[in-house]
């Protein structure tokens, strides 16, 4: 493949669009007739609704229904209806299913109404009685409760004799490490608008990571053919594996429209934004052994977290320490503790955040202990093979990571002591970890359409969640038919496209990409065969089709990974160098830099791949220091469910990020040779930071976020 | 949210009239507390009066030498205004460390006064609070109390006051027009907020049917040396854990006189005289500023979660103290 377009970089096809404000989101669709509707959330987390009295809202003119349990009808009481893509193992959530209450912030009655100020209103004279059961919320006090789930993706299998050979390491390290749970908060609220055609079909707008995910959902829900409700969702105002899942407001807004037979739309508050899934708050335990040389003997990783009470969500947060270094005797458990609150949720590089940040943050204490630089003690024990998976790597250029962050950060200047540097009242610190993340390949099917003047349009039913996707694949098609950006479409977020995956998991640009490829090599393929065998000669596209009398040819592909993935490890590796400035009275803490290398195979858009990382750094920022959705054990609640209460950084937080591709060739990974870039940015950097403030003043905290109180 | 009515007033008089004997009415101006505690339905009017049509927008020097600023003026045209950056400073620094550009561009002065505490259990309608409804009990104690009061707290709220501009204000002894239905009167403004005691539903000592026309600055602005201390959770857009209002007077290394009024700690900008006047004849030393620190603090008492900010608030008292003698030496942030 040439590098025309695919490497260059190439700003957003959708910019425009998107500043100018003429992006169409889902609950920006207004069609006539359209209803309003308003979500009462649970003020308990565990008990029953005792009665509801909807008197006073129904009495409002122009109030038209209030759904609650009590008058919902025709909903499937088999649960696995209730199941989509994405989620785990169990039982999931039935919106307005019966009068149990099982989390705080449940979605308990919609209020439709002309208008949705009237909605509003009308929402709040409705009186709800409960019957208070006792909740847990806290993981700790639970934690002894750990049960061993059926996981989606199991913990290694043990190795060696981690015990035996801890107990043997002449240096030894064991921390337990507690981390929050965070939210993932995009700016987009989660909306739908539902138009109802009067035929019985629907089109939902949604704001989803994937309509067919979605369609399926609402489908097997309400007993709907999937030729009968189409889910369209062209523009996602961020996701960051939010929606994944297809959340109540999308249930309700579909419920209401096929009871009062009209279009209705349903959109969530930022305080509603805190009353489903979440990064789940996890325990941790580490122990590390090593030879005096630094040489890896032992190690242990042991995590427990939080899961609902109907669902087991888990992820793998323990599977990166049998990966990241060489060691032969290692052992390995997740569990789960069942709390009083919605199911968990991918979260941007699920489990690795929490994982990597404590694999990361013991490795820098083995190295305080053994006196030896933290980045020599990575190298002295880099894993050349997945000891995991007894398999080579199809690529790993860590080791150029390293060595080009650390050059350009700086890094052989430090002077491992701590409390060694300062500026007036700032304690300088230096830290670094590894990031590691998946370079999954996944089924996707895609559809090039070329007509006689020479406009391409290829599609697939994937999202673009802000990460670019539509911008690359615009590259990539361009690229195969060696046709001009502005020749060339790319649709997605549609049902009535071709069959793509959920997007997450950073498996889009390779999945869906190659996808793309194949079906433009598809129509290059066809327009050669038009032509014909014959001398070398140059001739237009438009040329061809005109001379074959052709308006358009159309070619769909679908791709899959190759058998060669059997053999080999795929992930994308990444290098993350941080300074902090301590304030050695007030405890407040600042990053003024980071730097991170990344091999992530080709980049097929250095500016988009370059935004990705530059928004996960400062994600990593936010888990280091900030983030933390605090829950009141008391009554059971997230009490930072705003935007003002619920931190994370805003751009006076945020100073010179530094990101560097790393020249990576990986020929098996996928035939675009590109890894996903969307998670790998933050792996690593809680672990960086927290790292470096140690480095500034002597004190470990390990549990995050490490706000100015932890170090005062 | 509830359903108001609307009602817009174009002079003084006509708002006083417009809210006598309405107790469900609220004044409305930039909006940016209130607007948000009606979506959250703490707050329900039934009506509300615009005054943003009020001639109440000038800044003008007073016969004394003082500054008038009237109520209207937002918060960002204060910040910049050369006469108050030329001499009150703190007051500019305090005023921008606060909220965001977005909000200081609409928020109004007397607005920022009457701002509702940020307590996170009085903004949610599912946890009892007493300041919401009286009686109702207080969820913060024993609960999520990071940005709760250590001092002048009461069994019943433990909620502190959120602004910034009105610790600087405390520490510049400003004074409080209000305009009511039986005339003009003036309050200092270390009586204007109150104590929560067993009224914590009720915030300052302006009567509901009284609206503030201006906040009077007196001549003294301490130019020289002052300094504004915000400690907080991130570096903009986050309410103070603790801050310290910082202003000295000097005298040949001889500290003649120093005011120190805090923020985040107290359900009002919290200023003690009587601790803050043994700064006077004392030389400006790091000894001086820690025993001065320790008598502001003493009676603090945490309640949980906040422990942190008694030996904090000692420690940005201290840091307040050192930047204001170095105002003028660049060590000023």
């Amino acid at each position: 493949m040439s590098t025309h377009h695919v490497g260059q970089p190439i700003s957003r096809v959708d910019g425009r669009l998107k500043v100018s404000g003429e992006a169409k989101y889902a609950a920006d669709y207004n069609v006539p007739n359209l209803a309003h509707g308003c979500v009462i959330s649970s003020e308990i987390a565990r008990g029953t609704i005792a009665s509801i009295d909807a008197g006073a809202a129904l009495a409002l003119p122009g109030v038209l229904r209030v759904f609650t349990h009590e008058n919902t009808r025709g909903l499937p009481w088999f649960d696995g209806s209730y199941h989509d893509e994405s989620a785990p193992e169990g039982s999931p959530f039935r919106p307005l299913y019966d009068e149990e209450i099982e989390f705080s912030g449940q979605p308990i009655a919609l209020v439709v109404a002309e208008t949705f100020e009237l909605a509003r209103y009308a929402a709040s004279l409705v009186r709800i009685q409960y019957a208070r059961a006792t909740h847990q919320t806290n993981l700790q006090a639970e934690r002894h409760a750990a049960y061993e789930p059926k996981h989606r993706t199991p913990p290694p299998d043990p190795r060696g004799d981690a015990a035996r050979a801890f107990e043997a390491a002449p240096v030894r390290i064991e921390a337990d490490f507690l981390v929050p749970v965070e939210h993932h908060n995009p700016i987009e609220l989660f909306g739908a608008t539902v138009v109802w055609h009067g035929d019985g079909t629907l089109t939902v707008y949604d704001k989803t990571q994937g309509v067919l995910n979605t369609q399926q959902y609402l489908a097997n829900v309400f007993g709907f053919g999937t030729r009968d409700l189409r889910v369209i969702s062209p523009f996602v105002g961020g996701a960051f594996g939010s929606a994944l899942r297809p959340h109540y407001h999308v249930f309700l807004a579909v419920l209401a429209a096929r009871e009062l037979k009209r279009s209705v739309r349903v959109s969530m508050t930022r305080q509603q934004m805190f009353s489903f899934g979440h990064r789940p708050t996890t325990w941790q335990r580490v122990k590390l052994g090593a030879s005096r040389d630094g040489t890896m003997q032992a190690l242990t990783h042991d995590a427990v977290a939080e899961t609902s009470q109907f669902e087991d969500f888990s992820e793998a947060v323990v599977n990166w320490s049998g990966l990241l270094y060489r060691c032969d005797n290692a052992s390995f458990s997740h569990k789960l503790a069942r709390l009083d609150l919605f199911t968990p949720m991918d979260m941007r590089a699920p489990g690795a955040t929490w994982g990597v940040y404590a694999l990361e943050c013991a490795m820098d204490e083995l190295a305080v202990e053994l006196r030896i630089d933290p980045l020599e003690l990575r190298l002295k024990n880099y894993a050349e093979t997945d000891q995991n998976e007894e398999l080579p790597f199809s690529s790993k250029e860590l080791r150029a990571c390293y060595r080009q962050a650390a050059e350009r950060f700086g890094w052989s200047r430090r002077n491992p002591e701590p409390r060694s540097m300062r500026d007036g009242h700032a304690l300088i610190g230096w830290g670094m970890a590894t990031g590691v993340w998946e370079a999954m390949q996944v089924p996707a099917t895609a559809r090039a359409v070329l007509t006689a003047d020479g406009t391409l349009t290829v599609s697939s039913a994937t999202a673009d969640i802000g990460t670019g996707t539509g911008t690359i694949m615009t590259q990539i098609a361009a690229e195969a038919l060696g046709l001009p950006i502005s020749n060339v479409k790319f649709v997605l977020g549609d049902s009535t496209l071709p069959t793509a995956p959920i997007e997450g998991g950073s498996w889009t640009a390779g999945s869906v990409g190659s996808a793309v490829k194949a079906a433009c090599d598809k129509v290059r393929a066809r327009l050669f065969e038009l032509e014909g065998p014959g001398e070398k000669h140059a001739m237009s596209l438009t040329e061809i089709m005109r001379r074959s009398g052709l308006s358009s040819i159309e070619e769909l592909a679908t791709t899959e990974p190759s058998k060669a993935h059997e053999k080999y490890s795929l992930y994308t590796h990444s290098a993350v160098f941080a300074e902090v400035r301590v304030d050695e009275d007030l405890g407040s803490v600042t990053v003024p830099r980071v730097v991170s290398a990344v091999a992530g195979g080709r980049v097929l858009n250095p500016k988009t791949a370059r935004s990705q990382i530059m928004g996960s750094i400062v994600w990593g920022i936010g888990m280091a220091l900030q983030e933390e959705s605090v829950l009141d054990h008391v009554v059971g609640r997230f009490m930072t469910h705003n935007l003002a209460d619920y931190h994370f950084p805003v751009h006076a937080d945020v100073h010179d990020i530094d990101v560097i591709f790393v020249d990576e060739r990986d020929d098996i990974v996928n035939p675009l040779g590109a890894k996903g870039l969307g998670e790998i940015g933050v792996v690593g950097v809680g672990a960086a930071i927290a790292n470096a403030v140690y480095h500034a003043t002597g004190k470990r905290v390990r549990d995050l976020p490490i706000t100015l109180d932890k170090l005062l | 949210m509830n359903t108001f009515t609307y009602t817009r007033v174009d002079d003084v008089a006509s708002a006083v009239r417009s809210i006598a004997g309405d107790g469900a009415a609220r004044f409305i101006a930039g909006g940016t507390n209130l607007l948000d505690l009606m979506k959250e339905n703490v707050e329900r009017p039934s009506r509300l009066i615009d005054i943003t049509h009020l001639p109440l927008r000038a800044i003008e020097s007073t016969s004394d030498g003082g500054l008038r600023i009237g109520a209207l003026v937002t918060n960002t045209d204060v910040a910049y205004h050369p006469e108050i950056e030329r001499r009150y400073p703190l007051l500019s620094r305090a005023i921008l460390a606060g909220a965001s550009a977005q909000l200081r561009n609409m928020a109004s002065v007397g607005g920022n006064l009457m701002q509702r505490t940020r307590c996170a259990y009085f903004y949610d309608n599912a946890t009892p609070c007493n300041k919401r409804t009286p009686g109702a009990g207080c969820s913060a104690i024993g609960g999520f109390t990071r940005y709760h009061a250590i001092l002048g707290a009461s069994e019943h709220c433990i909620a502190v006051h959120p602004s910034d501009m009105c610790v600087a204000l405390a520490a510049l002894d400003a004074v409080v027009h209000v305009t009511g239905p039986g005339g003009e009167r003036a309050i200092a403004f270390e009586d204007f907020h109150r104590e929560p005691g067993n009224t914590p539903h009720i915030d300052t000592n302006k009567r509901s049917d009284e609206i503030i026309t201006a906040v009077e600055l007196p001549a003294r602005g301490f130019s020289e040396l002052y300094a504004y201390v915000k400690v907080r959770d991130r570096a903009s857009y986050a309410f103070a854990l603790v801050s310290v209002a910082a202003s000295l007077r000097m005298n040949a290394g001889t500290i003649e006189e120093g005011r120190v009024a805090l923020g985040g700690v107290a359900h009002k900008p919290w200023r003690n005289r009587t601790a803050e006047s043994a700064l006077a004849g004392q030389p400006a030393s790091r000894q001086t500023f820690e025993r001065v620190a320790d008598d502001l603090v003493r009676g603090a008492r945490d309640c949980g979660l906040n422990a942190f900010k008694i030996p904090l608030a000692k420690r940005a008292i201290v840091r307040s103290l050192e930047q204001a003698v170095a105002t003028n030496r660049g060590g000023r942030r």
